[in-house]
C-alpha cells in the first residue's frame, strides 16, 4: 500500500466516522413521502416476483425442457382463486387442475404443496381453518384426476399471507386462493 | 432495472436504520374519544427525596394512566397548586379551586437497593383522606411501581380494580415480501417496555397468557405450518405442545392453567379438543364436520364458548364439557366470532361480521342483549382487560394494523399504534 492510498483510506475513514456521529433527525415530509414510495415500489415488485413464481415464470428455475417451465402450458398456471367464505373450485379452474393431477400420475415422484389463503374478511382462526379447506377441495379433485394422496401435502395460512394489501374487492379476490408450490418436479 | 433495485434497497435499508432502536416497537396511545363527565383528579408530582434526580416521574406515569382509562380527566401540572408535604398539611381549598375532585401526593424514598413510594389518595370534596400506602419497589422496576401505583388509585376512587400493572402480548409485523418480520411482543399495558420474546420470518398468530401471567401459548409458522408452542416469558423456555398432522390453532388456557382447549385438524376437520398439560393427553370435545375453532373457557371453567359453521355461516356456540349438545348463541348479523369472556363471567365480545365490516359486539348472557361496541371495518381479535372495564383488540387504520381499546360499555375508545409497521391480536396479561 503505497502513501497516497493509505491517505485516501484514513480520510474515507475520518468521513465515515463523521456520517456515523451525525446526530439523528425526524425525517422531513418529503423524506417520508418518498421512502414510502420507494417501500410501496419494492413491495409491488415482490408481488409480482410472487405472482410469476406462483404461475411458474421464476426466473431462478433451471431452464430445462420442462412442461412445468411451459408459459403455453395449463402447468404454467398454479393459482385458484375462491369466492368469499366459499370453498367450491369454480369451474374455470378444473382444466389447470386436471393438467396438474395428470402430471403428477406421470411424475410418482413430484410433491405439491397446495397453500390455502383467505381474505382479511373474517376471524384470524377461522379463517385459518377455510384456508385448509380450499386447500382440501383442491386435493379431492387432483386425487380424482389421478394424483396420489401421498403426492399432496395441504398447508393452511388462512389470512396471514396477503398477496394483495388494499382493502378493495380487487385486493380481496386475489388474496382467497389456493396456491400449488412443486416442492419436487419428478 | 438492477440499479433501481440497488437503490430501493439502500433506501429501504435507510428506513430500518432510522426505524430501529429501543423506540422501535414503542406503542403510542392517543384516546380517540373519551365520556364527558370523567371524574377531574389532580396528581402531584411525586418528590424524589434521594441524591440526584428521579429515575422516573412517577406522578406522570399515574396520572396518564388515569387519564388513558377515559374515566378521569388529569388536571394539568401547571395549573396545581402547591403540593401538601405531608397527609397533616392538606387543605382542600386550593384543590377544590383547581377543579380537582380528588388528589393524590406522594414520594419516593431510595433505601438501598429500593424505593419506597408512598402516597395518599384525598376526596377534595369531602376534604378527607381515602388511604395512604407505602409500596417498596427495586429501582429498576420503578414503573412497574408506577403501574401499581395506578391500580391502587384506580381502586380507591371507582371502587374497581385497576389493570394497569397487567401486561399485553401482541404479534407485531414490519417489513415486506422476504423481509416479512413476525415478533411476539409482551409490553407495559401503556405500550410501554416493550420486549420481543419470539421473532420469525413466517407467521405468529394466538397469543395467549397462562392463567399464573408466566407462560404464553401461541401459534408459529416457524416449520411452515401451524403449530402450538407454549413460551415462558420470564425464562424463555420454549415448548412445542401440538405439532399434529393439519391445523393446529387457537389455544387457550383454561382457568384452572391444567388444560388447554384448542382447535385440531388431525382428523380432517377443525373441531375442539381439551389437552391435559401434565400428561399432554388429548380429550376430543366436539366432533362435527365443520369448522370448530376459537374457543374461549366459562370463568367456571365448565363450558366452552367457540365459533363454528354448522349452520352455514360462522357464528357463536356453547357447549359444556366434556361435550354435548351445542347451544347457538349468536343471531344478529352475517357471521358471528372470537368471543372473549368477561372476567365475571356475564358477557362476551366478540367479532360481528355484517354489511359494514367486522366490529366488536357484547352479549349479555343473562338478558341476550346485544351491544355493538366498536365502527370500525376490521375489528378483531377482542380480549378483555383481566379487570372487565376495557377491551383490547386489532384494528386497521389506512391499512395499516393497530391496537384499539375500548370500554366495556362502548363509550371510551383509544388507538395504539407501533411507530413503524403493524401490530395485533393483543392479548391482556391476568392481573
Amino acid at each position: 500500500m503505497n502513501a497516497t492510498t493509505r491517505w485516501a483510506l484514513v480520510l474515507l475513514m475520518a468521513g465515515l466516522l463523521a456520517a456515523c456521529a451525525q446526530p439523528k433527525r425526524d425525517l422531513t415530509e418529503d423524506e417520508r413521502q418518498a421512502m414510502e414510495a420507494a417501500a410501496a415500489e419494492a413491495d409491488a415488485a415482490e408481488r409480482a416476483r410472487r405472482e410469476a413464481d406462483a404461475r411458474g415464470l421464476g426466473i431462478d428455475r433451471d431452464l430445462q425442457a420442462d412442461p412445468l417451465d411451459d408459459p403455453q402450458s395449463p402447468l404454467a398456471e398454479r393459482l385458484v382463486y375462491f369466492d368469499f367464505d366459499r370453498d367450491t373450485v369454480r369451474s374455470e379452474f378444473i382444466p389447470m387442475l386436471e393438467a396438474h393431477s395428470r402430471y403428477l400420475s406421470q411424475n410418482p415422484g413430484a410433491q405439491l404443496r397446495l397453500e390455502g389463503h383467505t381474505d382479511e374478511r373474517g376471524t384470524r382462526e377461522y379463517n385459518l381453518a377455510l384456508g385448509e379447506r380450499r386447500a382440501q377441495a383442491v386435493r379431492r379433485i387432483m386425487t380424482l384426476n389421478g394424483a396420489r394422496d401421498s403426492q399432496l401435502d395441504v398447508v393452511s395460512y388462512g389470512e396471514e399471507m396477503p398477496v394483495a394489501f388494499t382493502q378493495t374487492e380487487e385486493s380481496w379476490a386475489r388474496n382467497r386462493r389456493v396456491e400449488l408450490v412443486y416442492d419436487v418436479r419428478r | 432495472m438492477i440499479m433501481k433495485n440497488r437503490i430501493l434497497q439502500v433506501w429501504l435499508l435507510g428506513f430500518l436504520l432510522l426505524a430501529v432502536g429501543p423506540a422501535a416497537a414503542v406503542l403510542e396511545v392517543t384516546v380517540t374519544e373519551g365520556v364527558t363527565g370523567a371524574i377531574p383528579v389532580a396528581v402531584a408530582p411525586f418528590a424524589w427525596e434521594g441524591p440526584g434526580s428521579t429515575p422516573e416521574d412517577v406522578g406522570q406515569i399515574v396520572g396518564a394512566n388515569l387519564a388513558r382509562s377515559g374515566l378521569f380527566d388529569v388536571i394539568s401540572r401547571e395549573r396545581l397548586p402547591r403540593a401538601p408535604d405531608g397527609p397533616a398539611d392538606f387543605l382542600a381549598e386550593p384543590w377544590a379551586a383547581a377543579g380537582a375532585e380528588y388528589l393524590v401526593i406522594g414520594r419516593m424514598l431510595p433505601e438501598e437497593e429500593r424505593v419506597l413510594i408512598e402516597f395518599h389518595v384525598f376526596d377534595v370534596l369531602a376534604n378527607q383522606r381515602l388511604g395512604g400506602f407505602r409500596i417498596p419497589v427495586p429501582v429498576e422496576m420503578l414503573r412497574r411501581g408506577a403501574h401499581r401505583v395506578s391500580d391502587i388509585v384506580y381502586e380507591q376512587i371507582t371502587g374497581d380494580k385497576g389493570a394497569f400493572s397487567a401486561r399485553i402480548a401482541y404479534v407485531g409485523v414490519t417489513g415486506q415480501g422476504d423481509d416479512r418480520q413476525f415478533t411476539l411482543e409482551v409490553a407495559d399495558s401503556d405500550g410501554a417496555n416493550p420486549r420481543t420474546l419470539f421473532r420469525s420470518n413466517q407467521p405468529i398468530m394466538s397469543p395467549e397468557w397462562a392463567p399464573d401471567g408466566r407462560d404464553l401459548v401461541y401459534v408459529s409458522f416457524e416449520n411452515r405450518r401451524s403449530e402450538v408452542f407454549r413460551h415462558n416469558v420470564e425464562t424463555g423456555v420454549r415448548a412445542k405442545l401440538a405439532g399434529f398432522p393439519g391445523i393446529n390453532s387457537a389455544p387457550t388456557w383454561s382457568p384452572d392453567g391444567r388444560r388447554l382447549a384448542l382447535s385440531l385438524s388431525r382428523d380432517g376437520t377443525p373441531n375442539l379438543y381439551v389437552m391435559d398439560l401434565e400428561t399432554g393427553g388429548l380429550t376430543q370435545v366436539t366432533r362435527s364436520n365443520s369448522i370448530d375453532t376459537e374457543p374461549a373457557w366459562s370463568p367456571d371453567g365448565d363450558s366452552l364458548f367457540f365459533t363454528s359453521d354448522r349452520a352455514g355461516s360462522p357464528q357463536i356456540y356453547q357447549m359444556r364439557l366434556p361435550g354435548g349438545a351445542a347451544q347457538r348463541l349468536t343471531f344478529e348479523g352475517s357471521s358471528a366470532g372470537a368471543a372473549t369472556v368477561s372476567p365475571d363471567g356475564k358477557s362476551l365480545v366478540y367479532v360481528q361480521g355484517g354489511e359494514g365490516g367486522l366490529r366488536l359486539a357484547r352479549l349479555d348472557l343473562e338478558t341476550r342483549r346485544v351491544t355493538l361496541l366498536t365502527k370500525g371495518r376490521y375489528d378483531k381479535s377482542p380480549s378483555f382487560a383481566p379487570n372487565g372495564s376495557m377491551i383490547i383488540y386489532s384494528a386497521t387504520d389506512r391499512g395499516r394494523g393497530i391496537l384499539g381499546s375500548v370500554s366495556r360499555d362502548g363509550r371510551v375508545h383509544q388507538r395504539l399504534a407501533a411507530r413503524s409497521g403493524d401490530v395485533r391480536e393483543p392479548a391482556w396479561s391476568p392481573l
